[in-house]
């Protein structure tokens, strides 16, 4: 099976993402990932669902989504063709001694240090999963304290707008 | 007739007086006055509700009120829209369900919060399973309560999620109009479906203005009716040169009001027809070109047909199991044209050579012009052979059945001498199990909205509140509910608001004393082990039905012998002062034949217990 990225413009009401995630889970899907937030317009906000799953369901899955009322538009955004990015936070074990050797690795991933303890740094890193896969493995002999991921975000390479369209239909 | 690219709405929205009484914008529409324009008119949420469901053209609601919704009944009570107060909330679903399917129309049904809801969500799951348009109105909660667990609190938003095809909670008493228009033209245009409406007490209580028409805010909603003419073009190709094609009608053609441009294309094309179990009386079926229905308890012609075609024309079905049985196997030789309003069906079970999203009447009205172009082309394939072998096969596998061994009164005797003799204007609406399959066979229905049933969800103890809403819809229509003993002590206290509301319903309880397609099943496949399924309507007469249908203020007639049939049926036909219902004493071991088990080939189908039909031998 293949990863897929979807790009879900859905009107911004109460309830929207529950209707959302409870169709994959209806229908039998997983969901890797998924962020929500607000667009451009305020009453639009948008969908970034990862999900793991063969050509022809994930076509069934997208009709699907499609009926719902509140979703005004569904796009699929090619790894090539998009820019995808994730957040992590992570707390690493630093005592004095250590430290350095963790800043190295956090200039070596372009990542920032955003707290600092006696005995603990955390860091913000963004980039694709795999990159925040690597940082996480050079960070793991340290000691991870405690971490946190995002959904993944994603938006189309070149000046075409996938909302554009959306905002006028809609206004 | 309005078309939505066309409408002078500026929001590019049908106007709520299109979506009035619920037709879809190209199907003949009642003649509802347009309601008149109202600005600002100081009113309850709960008037305005009551105001929005005038202003719709809505005729009739069936419901009960309760604490939450009580706002509401007030101005009802003063309302000429008719309200009917049923017996059960499941009764209200069923009655709305009914209602639409014989009119075309939105049913319309209301309860109170909590319990009230989610009794209402047996009736709008089934409601979705089929496709049928109705709003249900709930009474919710106060704001101020909601999430609190209050009393009567129930999530019914969140249950109906999966089983609607849009719901709302009502937050504003000024979005009232709005949402209500809205659900009416989501429930009926597009495929149809059920929305539900959930407003809280204190929006009913609350002070706003009544404004009207409101303006529809449904950016996300563009159901496609028109179809692709380059797909037409090539379904046409296909049709033209198909040496064995059928034409696989489903509910969607009743839906679209296509009947009659049906039976053109059919004509036009020579093909044999099919019709699924929602799509009855969608094609008569005393025209030669209908083999019957397909599927579980089909027709052998009708299933050989599908299995040995090297085209199916898919027209608003859905390939459902019971159709298909084991999908790796069905119609193996085919190429698929589908046709859908809902794209979603299209590929869904089976890939489709040439897809076609559009309304059923629209797509027919199209491929009548390009197959008649492919025809003046020179491109028409001779039927003849497949007409011979299709025929063949009709004249050796007709429906029919044993007599009982044991002398007892077969249950397809009454529902033939049923049909022969109320004949083909009435509607007949049955309930689950072997009786409704036995009245798809036996009757034969010659128009649409003639028969009602509960299909996708299979419901039982849908058939008497159903007929209750056909009645409504269509007082001038004969109504038989055939029902069987189990359905009919699920839903029978509907019959006391048929009784009170002058609503003259026939009841024929085909009772042959237990759950009989349980009872099949276990006859087959658990080795006559017939755990729990033996109801005591035989064996102790409990309930005596005619003397339930006496106390529900009704006539009961009962009849147990061939020879009484046709006189107890024409003694029903002469009491239409009140609702009737016949019990029907018939044997229990009576089989639906032919029969394609649970999951296997359609090749497999026995014509009648070990006998399979000798589809092989065929030469094709």
């Amino acid at each position: 099976m293949a990863k897929h990225t979807l790009s879900v413009l859905v009107e911004n009401k109460p309830g929207v993402l529950a209707r959302v995630a409870g169709l994959f889970s209806r229908r039998g899907f997983n969901i890797d990932s998924l962020a929500v937030g607000e667009t451009e317009h305020p009453e639009v906000s948008r969908i970034t669902i990862v999900v793991n799953a063969e050509e022809s369901p994930l076509e069934q899955v997208t009709k699907q989504l499609n009926k719902l009322v509140n979703v005004l538009k569904i796009v699929e955004l090619e790894p090539s063709a998009s820019v995808q990015r994730e957040l992590l936070l992570v707390k690493v074990r630093a005592d004095r001694p250590q430290r350095s050797q963790v800043l190295e690795t956090v200039q070596m991933f372009r990542a920032r240090v955003v707290d600092v303890s006696p005995d603990a740094l955390t860091i913000e890193a963004t980039g694709t999963a795999e990159k925040l896969d690597a940082l996480l493995r050079d960070l793991e002999p340290f000691g991870i304290k405690e971490m946190v991921q995002s959904g993944m975000v994603a938006i189309g390479r070149g000046s075409r707008s996938i909302t554009a369209p959306v905002l006028r239909a809609a206004s | 007739m309005t078309k939505p690219q066309d409408n002078p709405s500026p929001t590019k929205q049908p106007s709520p007086l299109t979506v009035a009484a619920g037709a879809k914008p190209h199907a003949v529409a009642p003649k509802t006055p347009p309601a008149k324009a109202v600005v600002a008119e100081p009113v309850t949420g709960a008037q305005s509700l009551v105001r929005s469901l005038e202003a719709l053209g809505v005729d009739v609601m069936f419901g009960i009120p309760g604490g939450a919704i009580l706002p509401a009944y007030d101005p009802i009570f003063d309302s000429k829209v008719r309200h009917i107060l049923v017996r059960h909330e499941q009764g209200a679903g069923h009655a709305a369900t009914g209602y639409a399917q014989a009119t075309g129309k939105v049913g319309v049904c209301v309860a109170t919060s909590g319990p009230g809801a989610t009794n209402l969500v047996t009736p709008i799951a089934d409601a979705y399973m089929d496709s049928v348009p109705i709003v249900a109105i709930t009474g919710q909660v106060s704001r101020s309560a909601i999430g609190t667990d209050a009393f009567q609190e129930a999530d019914i938003q969140g249950i109906t999620l999966p089983i609607t095809k849009h719901n709302f909670l009502v937050t504003r008493p000024e979005d009232v109009p709005r949402i209500l228009a809205e659900a009416f033209h989501l429930a009926s245009t597009g495929r149809p479906g059920p929305v539900l409406v959930d407003i809280p007490k204190d929006v009913l209580q609350g002070r706003t203005e009544f404004t009207w028409p409101p303006t529809l805010e449904l950016p996300g909603y563009r159901p496609t009716l028109q179809p692709h003419g380059k797909q037409i073009r090539e379904a046409a190709k296909l049709i033209a040169m198909a040496r064995r094609p059928v034409l696989y009608v489903g509910g969607g053609v009743l839906k679209a009001q296509a009947s009659a441009v049906l039976r053109q294309l059919a004509e036009l094309t020579g093909a044999p027809v099919v019709t699924t179990l929602m799509a009855r009386g969608a094609f008569p079926d005393s025209h030669r070109q209908h083999l019957g229905m397909p599927g579980m308890h089909g027709s052998v012609a009708a299933v050989f047909a599908l299995q040995k075609a090297d085209l199916l024309v898919a027209l608003g079905a859905r390939f459902d199991d019971r159709v298909t049985g084991q999908l790796s196997t069905f119609a193996p030789g085919a190429a698929v044209v589908h046709a859908d309003i809902d794209p979603a069906e299209i590929g869904k079970n089976r890939a489709a050579d040439v897809p076609i999203v559009g309304d059923a009447k629209y797509v027919i009205e199209e491929l009548i012009g390009a197959v008649t172009a492919e025809h003046k082309a020179g491109h028409r394939a001779d039927l003849a052979d497949w007409w011979r072998q299709l025929d063949d096969i009709r004249s050796r596998y007709p429906l029919g059945w044993e007599e009982p061994p044991d002398g007892t009164l077969a249950p397809q005797y009454v529902i033939k001498r049923l049909g022969e003799i109320v004949g083909p204007d009435a509607i007949y609406v049955a309930g689950v199990g072997q009786h409704q399959m036995w009245a798809s066979q036996f009757i034969s229905y010659e128009k649409p909205g003639t028969w009602l049933n509960s299909g996708g969800a299979g419901t039982m103890g849908y058939a008497v509140p159903a007929a209750m809403g056909a009645k409504v819809g269509r007082p001038d229509a004969v109504v038989w509910a055939i029902d069987g003993d189990g359905c009919f002590q699920m839903t029978n206290q509907e019959l006391a608001t048929c009784a009170l509301e002058g609503i003259p319903i026939k009841v024929a309880i085909i009772n042959n004393g237990n759950l009989g397609m349980v009872r099949q099943w276990q006859t087959l496949f658990y080795n006559e082990r017939y755990s729990n399924t033996d109801l005591g309507t035989h064996k102790h007469r409990i309930p005596d039905f005619v003397k339930l249908a006496e106390a529900l203020g009704c006539t009961g007639l009962r009849c147990e012998t061939a020879a009484d049939v046709d006189g107890t049926i024409e003694t029903a036909m002469k009491i239409n002062d009140g609702p009737v219902v016949v019990d029907f004493v018939v044997g229990k071991d009576a089989m639906v034949w032919p029969m394609v088990a649970a999951g296997t080939s359609n090749d497999e189908i026995q014509f009648a217990r070990g006998v399979r039909p000798a589809f092989d031998d065929d030469d094709i």
